[in-house]
């Protein structure tokens, strides 16, 4: 019955989505009123529609309700709660539900949050956001249905791939998917401007927040991504540029480039078209990627099922998506009039050559993860593009960005004074080159090579330098520390989500150079008792023994980890057997010092009681992820200016002027 | 400098930045990508020692060899021909005998596959599909044999 009910309310959705697609929109080229107000209710009636079928398959995952083909496929009552409840989207039909939920989620959010943006760019937004749910509304119900029964109703579940029974999987993909659905409100909001013929710096104020919403979760979900698959997986890897992973790493790259040219957009009128452009483009790409994952062109742990139906629809939502975003683009951006006036070496200059290096970056990856996919269709060729690659292709590419980012944060707006930036930087150059001299040292000067270090260089250089911003701003050594202090209180929050997303990608790009040039890895048969000495460490095997979990069984490997006589760790790698489906798996044992990790995996056993041991070092690689909770961070503090808060009490004067802006919008007022 | 000035120079500027970038990444596509290759591939074609290569196949039955501790060694096949590899690390957990598995490494002189990386299928389901194609070609492929491996697998826990 509740599961009837669930599949009624997402068939009901998708009337909704029908009728949203068509009437907001009718209203706003027509200046009709009473269309253009069905919007907000329209969006909101749909993602409550969702919620009750996203709720029904919940409970039928939390009941173990195996007359439903999805929960008999992918769940088993053993299973504990957590993995119950975030199986509901650890497969093909449950994780397209999620999308559609957060797709319509942002609907509903800008129907209640966005009362002070015009009603024509409200409707049409609305409308276009519209499109894309009932695109996808459709493919769930037709191509993915989550509601299918089975009858008879077996007794028990074939069981959630033991890999993604980890809190990874309650956490990664809402995150990802967040920032990936996200830009539909973006592609949305860049749609319905086309539409009506209207971009202004307000345009870039509304939309702002919901590119920085998007960007925050999406930097987070490939973070946490990325961290799951380095302690799950058992390689010590955590970035592999395959494919899925890049598949989210392009919106990132062009939603980055987007972040900033609205910047542009938002304060001096200019770079519009191009915004828009990188607006449509961001989504395009979520979309390839939720094609190449969600398809099944690729295989990995991401692809659940591989059905050519499917696929195929999701290619046909993306060229529908993709060929008339584009069409409407070529046909309205031409009207748009031509926006505010800058010199080459301004703060403008600067964030177009960081749009221009990101979208560069960006058109690599791609080349990088599609040319596999083409060659084989065209020739039969089976070829794999893998690090090598990307090292020599992105690498290059990001390099002229770190040197460029503290240049770019002190430059004035219109025209800058490239010599003076560089005079005022000195300091944090100095500052670079000994905290590099410094790193050199500490890591052994003898084993760090010429690009390890320029790669440290770099990495300072993007740290002090953005952090420089605010020594300079307060003028700390001209006006002294207590009358700096104030200057620092009373900085706009802009400063400080540019100082800390800045400095989080030097922080970033410091441990993936320190990963990369210093890490170590170990393999050796080790039997009960025996110690092995190891970067200053002195490894102990104790003993193994089995222990039973909540639905598998393991067998545990004590390691102790000593540093001269101290015992700083007691590692327990294992490896497990599911009861449901008798799949291995390995857990992996980390202990952190500092910034640094060892990790632990176990493999094989011999006859004479010996363990395959796996042991990586890896100096830093905690800074990765550190870097990137300091660039959302930063999001997050941009999103706390008040300027661009959505649905912020504005100020009297300003609600008169919004009125007339409206009244002479509509000179018909409605009823 | 005027409007169209300006424009020619961001022209101009972006122009090189794509250019060098797509000379990167042409340089890249031809120098660093690696081939999927079958034990039947490699035989025929005599790949030259060094070169980096996929290897894709089934791990030959009764071919793994584990008594040198961490460095393995068994044979990959495609029901044609079998190129010994050697390996030194841990196994995918789903690494058996009688199952699909790609091996990324480079032939030494004596014929023997050198691998650094050893991947196998992320679940009981899944085979690696450049292999399954491959054994398709090759009308090698037959379902039973996987049922068969899957329910080896599955005694074997």
């Amino acid at each position: 019955m509740i599961i009837e009910l669930g599949h009624y309310a997402l068939i009901l959705a998708l009337v909704v989505a029908a009728v949203q697609s068509v009437f907001p929109v009718w209203g706003a080229l027509k200046s009709d009123h009473r269309l253009m107000a069905m919007a907000p209710g329209l969006a909101i009636l749909m993602f409550l529609l969702t919620c009750v079928a996203f709720a029904a398959l919940t409970w039928a995952y939390l009941t173990s309700d195996f007359s439903l083909l999805n929960t008999y496929q992918n769940s088993h009552s053993d299973k504990p709660l957590l993995y119950k409840f975030s199986g509901v989207w650890g497969n093909h039909e449950g994780s397209i539900l999620l999308w559609v939920l957060i797709l319509v989620l942002f609907g509903a959010l800008v129907a209640v949050f966005s009362r002070n943006i015009p009603q024509q760019l409200r409707a049409a937004t609305l409308g276009a956001q519209g499109w894309v749910s009932f695109a996808f509304l459709l493919f769930v119900i037709v191509a993915s249905n989550p509601f299918e029964r089975i009858s008879p109703a077996p007794l028990q579940g074939a069981g959630l791939n033991p890999m993604l029974q980890d809190v990874g999987l309650a956490i990664h993909p809402p995150l990802l998917y967040i920032g990936y659905v996200g830009f539909s409100i973006v592609f949305a909001f860049a749609a319905a401007a086309l539409m009506l013929g209207k971009l202004d710096a307000a345009w870039a104020r509304w939309v702002r927040p919901w590119i920085l919403v998007s960007w925050i979760f999406l930097t987070l979900g490939i973070a946490i991504g990325s961290y799951w698959a380095y302690y799950e997986l058992g390689w010590g890897g955590w970035w592999f540029w395959d494919p899925v992973e890049n598949a989210s790493f392009m919106p990132w790259l062009t939603g980055t480039a987007l972040l900033h040219s609205a910047i542009v957009m938002e304060r001096r009128d200019a770079l519009k078209v191009w915004t828009v452009f990188l607006a449509l483009l961001t989504f395009s790409l979520s979309l390839l990627g939720t094609f190449l994952v969600r398809s099944g062109v690729l295989t990995s742990v991401h692809a659940f099922a591989v059905d050519p139906a499917r696929g195929l629809f999701i290619l046909a939502i993306l060229l529908i998506f993709v060929g008339g975003s584009l069409t409407l683009f070529a046909w309205r951006a031409p009207l748009l009039r031509q926006g505010g006036l800058f010199a080459p070496i301004s703060r403008e200059g600067s964030l177009v050559l960081n749009n221009l290096f990101l979208t560069t970056a960006c058109a690599a990856v791609f080349v990088g993860t599609l040319y596999p996919l083409v060659l084989e269709a065209f020739t039969g060729d089976k070829i794999s593009v893998g690090e090598p690659f990307f090292n020599l292709t992105f690498g290059p590419i990001m390099v002229p960005v770190l040197i460029l980012i503290p240049f770019g944060q002190l430059l004035a707006w219109k025209r800058g004074d490239i010599w003076g930036v560089a005079q005022r930087l000195t300091s944090a150059f100095i500052l670079a080159i000994l905290a590099t001299v410094a790193l050199v040292w500490f890591m052994g000067a003898s084993t760090t090579s010429i690009m390890t270090a320029f790669g440290f260089g770099l990495a300072f250089w993007a740290i002090f330098g953005s952090l420089w911003e605010i020594v300079d701003r307060s003028q700390v050594f001209k006006v002294g520390f207590a009358r700096a202090m104030a200057r620092v209180k009373g900085f706009p929050p802009t400063v400080w989500s540019t100082v800390l997303g800045h400095a989080g990608l030097g922080i970033t790009v410091l441990g993936i150079v320190t990963t990369l040039a210093f890490e170590s890895e170990h393999v050796e048969v080790m039997h009960p008792g025996e110690t092995l000495e190891q970067n200053g460490y002195h490894i102990t095997y104790e003993n193994s023994w089995t222990r039973n979990g909540a639905n598998y069984q393991e067998l545990v490997s004590q390691y102790t980890l000593r540093k001269g006589d101290k015992i700083v760790g007691i590692m327990e790698p294992a490896k497990r057997a599911y009861v449901s489906s008798g799949m291995p798996m390995s857990e992996t044992s980390i202990a952190t010092f500092g910034f640094s990790q060892v990790y632990f995996a176990t493999g094989d056993t011999d006859e004479n009681g010996g363990i395959v041991t796996r042991i990586y070092f890896k100096p830093l690689i905690t800074l990765i992820w550190i870097g990137t909770l300091f660039m959302s961070l930063g999001g997050v503090i941009a999103l706390l200016d008040r300027r661009l808060r959505v649905g912020a009490p504005v100020s009297a004067r300003k609600r008169k002027a919004a009125k007339n802006a409206i009244a002479s919008a509509a000179p018909t007022p409605a009823e | 400098m005027t409007r169209k000035q300006k424009r020619l120079g961001l022209i101009g500027l972006a122009g090189i930045v794509l250019g060098a970038a797509v000379g990167l990444v042409l340089y890249g596509l031809s120098s660093s990508v690696t081939y999927f290759q079958s034990p039947t591939d490699i035989v025929a074609q005599q790949i030259e020692a060094g070169q980096r290569i996929r290897l894709g196949g089934l791990v030959e039955d009764d071919s793994l060899d584990k008594s040198g501790g961490s460095m393995i060694k068994f044979r990959v096949t495609d029901q044609a021909e079998a190129i010994p590899v050697s390996y030194k690390g841990i196994l995918p957990d789903l690494f058996r005998e009688g199952q699909g598995i790609i091996a990324e490494g480079y032939m030494d002189g004596n014929g023997v596959f050198i691998a650094d990386t050893v991947l196998a299928k992320h679940d009981e389901s899944y085979m690696p599909k450049e292999v399954y194609e491959t054994l398709k070609e090759d009308g090698h492929w037959m379902e039973e044999e996987q049922a068969a491996a899957a329910e080896q697998s599955s005694n074997v826990n």
